[in-house]
């Protein structure tokens, strides 16, 4: 498989602060490569290095197998990139950022074309609105809009979906999803939510402090973690007695007033749902609650 | 290059601050003008009062020319200001906004960008002496009508009527390639920092103290002064002399173009390696 970024010892400092030490990551070809670390982790620093924003201290990019820092212009006509939050000229509207971004970029900027990606990320109705009168999702949006806009392979996208409402996370995700599939492009989503990436990416990196703590497939990876799972249940006193005496017991975290939490295995969910029922035991909902701090919780009590 | 200065420029003129160049001028000026109305008479005497026993003044001295020279020479600090609020802003406008984020990662160079923006600077700075020249030139001649320019250097100057529109041309050309000057001086702290009031402040705050020094007579000011870019800022007198100086002109010019492109080359060099962190 092709190699699209291919980053290698890379390092950036700021005057004392490490923000990213020694990174190596490879993206491939059709991945949808999650990019995961907790707040200050180093991502929006790697993504501004992809991005030619800042110069990075030490270490090398490859973007679809060149160097970056000489062939940045050819890299960066296939590259789409949200950086951080979404921020346009909020003088002019939704339609004229776009169509001002797209002549710098030097693709098309008919209206046809500008209006079809306005209508991707939802906005065609608001296109002759300033953008500072948008709401954050809707710049958020705008900003998918503007880095979908000339129909670049890569897109690298920085916490995209922060600020957006449920269903303008999964309008996102299918988008994401959509971009992959359909249109063969490569993606690279950054996010400090890991249910998130589970939920699209197929590759991910986790980082800690600028550095690499975990990589690889995302089922590889998941699949050997435990989980913590809410079951919402209707007699949880019945249930309480019941569970004393089987060898779920050990598995419980918790009891809240409606549900239990238990620390399971993947596949310990179905038996687990199939004992409650079986005991005449209604289960109302069972809510997987796997973040990001648990996860690398996980990993360093199995590294211990 | 077209496209970007195009949309640079697009986007000077859509904002408010531009506006306020414009309109200062074009409410200044007529205030100036309505105020040589009414009281130019004394002004006239006031300053002729050293000939008047000697000399019999005849025909209208007080015209549109008279009052647009007076003009250029009392707006030496009003039009740097409203220079730097534009030119101050040019880049780090873009970094208060955020939007170096969406502009830098597009496949254009920096270099490109940058130059595009700093042209689009100079355009704006060239209309609004343009401006300058149409208000007060033009609504000059219209309440005053014309008649000889009368100027007072170190010896009382008279200019023929016929003698006189060709000077005010390259009066406003040299005014627009000192502001220009302005405008590049602007533009560098503007590629510094993260907000456009710093560099407005120290284009104006520069301008000031340089101007400062080479008012102040003492040997160290003397040594210095003609190494400040101030100095030459008022190169448009020189064409009201009689002969004009053009070995001095040319010079000037020279030194005005330098300060221009020094000024241009830092920003260039500084900006191609910044980090761009907002
Ligand atoms: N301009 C800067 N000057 C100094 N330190 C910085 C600068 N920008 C970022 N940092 C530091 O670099 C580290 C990484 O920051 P970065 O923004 O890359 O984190 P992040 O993973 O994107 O976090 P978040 O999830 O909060 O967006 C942080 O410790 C931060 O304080
Ligand atoms: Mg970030």
């Amino acid at each position: 498989m092709q190699k699209v970024i291919e980053v290698k010892n890379l390092t950036k400092k700021f005057k004392e602060l490490t923000a990213v030490n020694n990174l190596d990551l490879n993206v491939y070809s059709g991945d949808i490569f999650g990019f995961l670390g907790p707040n200050g982790a180093g991502k929006s620093t790697t993504i501004r290095m992809l991005t030619t924003l800042i110069n990075p201290s030490s270490g090398t990019i490859k973007i679809f197998d060149k160097p970056l820092k000489q062939k940045r212009n050819e890299i960066l006509r296939k590259v789409g990139a949200i950086v951080e939050k979404p921020d346009f000229y909020g003088y002019l509207s939704a339609y004229k950022n776009l169509e001002i971004l797209g002549q710098i970029s030097g693709c098309d900027t008919s209206n046809k074309r500008i209006m079809e990606i306005l209508e991707t990320v939802g906005l065609e109705k608001r296109a002759k609105s300033k953008v500072k009168t948008f709401s954050h999702g809707m710049k958020q949006r705008l900003g998918l809009g503007q880095a979908l806009l000339h129909d670049p392979e890569l897109i690298i996208l920085d916490e995209p979906t922060t600020g957006l409402d449920p269903q303008g996370m999964k309008e996102i995700r299918e988008l994401i999803i959509y971009l992959a599939k359909e249109k063969q492009k490569t993606i690279f989503l950054s996010s400090h939510i890991l249910a998130e990436v589970e939920l699209v990416a197929n590759r991910m990196i986790i980082i800690n402090k600028g550095a690499t703590v975990v990589e690889g497939m995302v089922q590889d990876l998941l699949n050997a973690s435990q989980l913590k799972v809410s079951f919402e249940i209707d007699e949880i006193e019945k249930a309480k007695i019941l569970l004393a005496e089987t060898q779920w017991k050990k598995k419980i975290e918790s009891f809240g007033d409606y549900q239990i939490l238990f620390l399971l295995e993947k596949e310990e969910i179905s038996p687990l749902n199939k004992f409650l029922v079986e005991q005449g035991i209604g289960v109302h909902s069972i809510v997987p609650k796997r973040s990001l701090e648990e996860y690398f919780l996980h990993l360093t009590e199995k590294g211990a | 290059m077209y496209t970007l200065v195009k949309i640079e420029l697009y986007k000077i003129f859509r904002k408010w601050r531009t506006s306020i160049g414009f309109a200062a001028i074009g409410v200044l000026v007529p205030v100036i003008q309505i105020a040589m109305y009414f009281q130019g008479e004394h002004y006239l005497q006031f300053i002729t009062r050293n000939f008047s026993d000697n000399f019999v003044f005849v025909g209208n001295l007080l015209n549109g020319y008279l009052i647009a020279y007076f003009i250029l020479g009392s707006l030496t600090i009003h039009i740097p200001f409203l220079i730097a609020l534009v030119a101050g802003d040019l880049l780090a406008g873009e970094a208060t906004a955020g939007t170096y984020r969406m502009l830098i990662t597009r496949p254009v160079s920096r270099i490109k960008l940058v130059s595009a923006k700093f042209i689009a600077g100079l355009i704006y700075t060239n209309l609004l002496v343009l401006w300058l020249a149409v208000i007060s030139l033009g609504v000059g001649i219209m309440i005053f009508g014309i008649g000889e320019l009368i100027v007072f250097k170190d010896a009382i100057i008279i200019f023929a009527q016929n003698d006189i529109l060709w000077r005010f041309a390259f009066a406003y050309a040299f005014a627009a390639l000192s502001m220009s000057v302005v405008c590049s001086l602007g533009f560098l702290f503007s590629s510094l920092v993260e907000n456009a009031i710093g560099p407005i402040v120290t284009t104006m705050t520069v301008i000031i103290i340089f101007t400062i020094f080479s008012a102040i007579n003492i040997d160290f000011f003397r040594t210095i002064k003609p190494y400040l870019f101030t100095n030459y800022l008022s190169t448009w007198h020189l064409v009201f002399d009689d002969p004009v100086n053009y070995d001095e002109i040319i010079k000037n010019c020279l030194v005005l173009t330098g300060h221009i492109l020094g000024f241009f080359g830092i920003t260039l060099f500084l900006f191609k390696r910044k980090d761009i962190l907002t």
